[in-house]
């Protein structure tokens, strides 16, 4: 009885103990909370009454009643779910302590000769009840556990979710970035490409006004000599007419012959100066980029006259000497005209300006010399350009080619000569230019072309 | 009277010829041409003792004009011969160095020949 009334007590008081904690830790529903608060402080003033009243004996009933209810909500309402396993613990016993009080009261006799049966049974139920009690809460603990790991996860989980998010922020960041960046830049390269063209256009002026000079005093001396001829001519002809009317046939015939070969002298120096105004339209014209056959001897020769009288009619002081040795056996080639022309007055310019250069610092001694040498040689056509100049440093040999490079003084050069003519030799003609120097000495700048011929 | 005349375009010679065809024909002209002044140094060498007038082109490959002209007046100084000097940039730079040099003429081309006889006629008869 004492068992049955304290224990019961207990158990209750455990159960709902159990039930508080269970759900303070798992369930944000803090509906019970209280209620089970009175029910343990309730089974607290209970076991005292019962145990300082005379009748306290009498509560049993209440307990067993209290049990009873107390183990048919934990199994039936789902709230309790949880706690099933300690239901099940303390089953066993609270049946045992209720059926032996009804046989107390039914059938006192039939107890008291059971006695010792019921303690056997007693202490099956209360090893269960330990069992089940230290079962469950090692399960609890494993549950735990795997709470605490699965909480873990989650929170791992959401700071993964956290970091990713960042990162894509950081890429939609860095995407707009790169992307303003390369915008930026696409538009410096438009801005670049026009520069270029437009430098390109200026280098040719440049080059052209170099020419100008050059190309007037080419002309001049044609037409000179097409006025010239032409007076002659008309002279002849009157000298002419009045042999013929004196009957000096013969004199006459003379006459005519002299009017025929000055009239074909006539026709060379008119053809002669109409080459030079179309090779300045050509040089000009933005060039056809159709290649077609090309005398290069009379290129470079054309070239090589219009280089030094540009230089001349700039420098009155200027002179040099121009030696040509050109191998006819090239006849004609394709390619560019107008480009190869600008390589050749680039190379004709340089080497000028060159042999101008060392002239100012030498004496008498010094024979300013340009050398323009053309060869067949295999299926290839070299032009060499030699001048007995300065020759190119150590320092610049590695730049020469190098837009932009020049060692002219500031204003004097644009410094895309070389770089356009290695241009339009290499990747225009597939072609190699190379530099042989020796400094104070000379500068020697080899073209190879390929000797392709018209079919 | 020898002339001598100095310039890189080989047509010089015809146009000079028939220019002073007549001059030529009545022998009061001889023409001799060279077409650099290294051509012109070496027909003065051979000839030297030849009473010579020297028409030469200033912008020519090689020994200019004035460079010649130069060496001629410092080579040949007794008698100096006559040097006309012939050139298309008839600049003031140009015209102050040859006289400089000692230049007996300065003329520009185009040629005008009918200024250029007067001028020979007169260093015949003079």
């Amino acid at each position: 009885m004492a068992l049955s009334m304290s224990g019961e007590a207990f158990v209750i008081f455990f159960l709902a103990r159990a039930a508080r904690r269970n759900f303070r830790q798992y369930s944000p529903d803090k509906s019970w909370d209280r209620a089970l608060l009175y029910i343990m402080i309730g089974c607290g003033v209970l076991l005292s009454l019962e145990v300082t009243l005379p009748f306290g004996h009498k509560l049993v009933w209440l307990w067993h009643a209290s049990m009873a209810v107390a183990v048919y909500c934990m199994l039936t309402m789902p709230r309790f779910q949880p706690l099933r396993t300690l239901v099940y613990a303390v089953l066993p016993f609270v049946i045992l302590t209720t059926v032996e009080d009804i046989m107390e009261f039914a059938a006192p006799a039939f107890k008291k000769n059971t006695e010792t049966y019921f303690g056997i049974v007693y202490t099956v139920a209360i090893t269960w009840m330990v069992t089940l009690v230290i079962r469950s809460g090692k399960q609890n603990k494993a549950l735990e556990k795997e709470r605490e790991k699965a909480r873990e996860e989650q929170q791992r989980a959401r700071f993964m979710e956290a970091q990713k998010d960042e990162l894509e922020r950081i890429v939609v960041e860095r995407t707009a970035e790169i992307t303003q960046q390369k915008n930026e830049l696409e538009n410096a390269l438009l801005e670049l490409q026009a520069a270029q063209t437009q430098l390109i256009h200026s280098e040719k002026m440049a080059s052209l006004g170099e020419l100008t000079a050059g190309i007037a005093h080419e002309i001049q001396n044609p037409l000179n000599f097409v006025n010239n001829f032409s007076e002659v001519n008309n002279e002849l002809l009157d000298e002419m007419e009045s042999e013929i009317k004196s009957g000096n046939l013969e004199e006459a015939f003379d006459i005519a012959k002299s009017i025929r070969e000055n009239g074909s002298k006539i026709i060379h120096h008119g053809r002669r100066a109409d080459g030079i105004v179309k090779g300045m339209l050509q040089h000009s014209r933005a060039s056809s980029g159709l290649k077609e056959p090309t005398d290069i001897n009379s290129l470079a020769d054309e070239y090589i006259r219009l280089s030094y009288h540009g230089l001349r009619a700039k420098d009155k002081s200027f002179n040099a000497n121009i030696k040509t040795t050109f191998d006819e056996k090239i006849g004609k080639i394709m390619v560019i005209p107008q480009d190869i022309g600008r390589a050749f007055l680039n190379l004709f310019t340089n080497a000028f300006y060159a042999v101008a250069d060392k002239k100012k610092d030498s004496g008498e001694d010094y024979h300013p010399t340009v050398e323009v040498t053309t060869m067949k040689k295999d299926d290839t056509v070299v032009i060499k350009v030699h001048d007995n100049g300065n020759g190119i440093s150590e320092r610049a040999l590695d730049k020469i080619f190098q837009p932009f490079f020049t060692t002219k003084p500031t204003g004097q050069g644009t410094g895309l000569g070389l770089s356009l003519s290695y241009e339009i030799i290499t990747q225009g003609h597939d072609g190699k230019i190379e530099v042989n120097t020796r400094e104070g000495e000379f500068a020697e700048f080899i073209v190879t072309l390929s000797a392709v011929y018209n079919k | 009277m020898n002339v001598l005349v100095v310039d890189d375009e080989k047509d010089m010679e015809t146009l000079f010829q028939q220019r002073f065809r007549k001059e030529i024909r009545d022998n009061k002209i001889q023409f001799f041409f060279a077409n650099s002044g290294e051509e012109a140094l070496f027909y003065l060498e051979k000839h030297n003792h030849e009473a010579v007038l020297i028409l030469s082109d200033i912008n020519m490959p090689g020994i200019s004009g004035l460079q010649l002209l130069q060496t001629i007046k410092k080579r040949y100084e007794n008698p100096p011969p006559i040097v006309m000097m012939i050139t298309a940039y008839g600049d003031d730079e140009n015209y102050k160095q040859a006289m400089s040099l000692g230049a007996d003429d300065f003329l520009t081309k185009p040629i005008d020949f009918s200024i250029l006889r007067e001028k020979l006629n007169a260093k015949i008869n003079g």
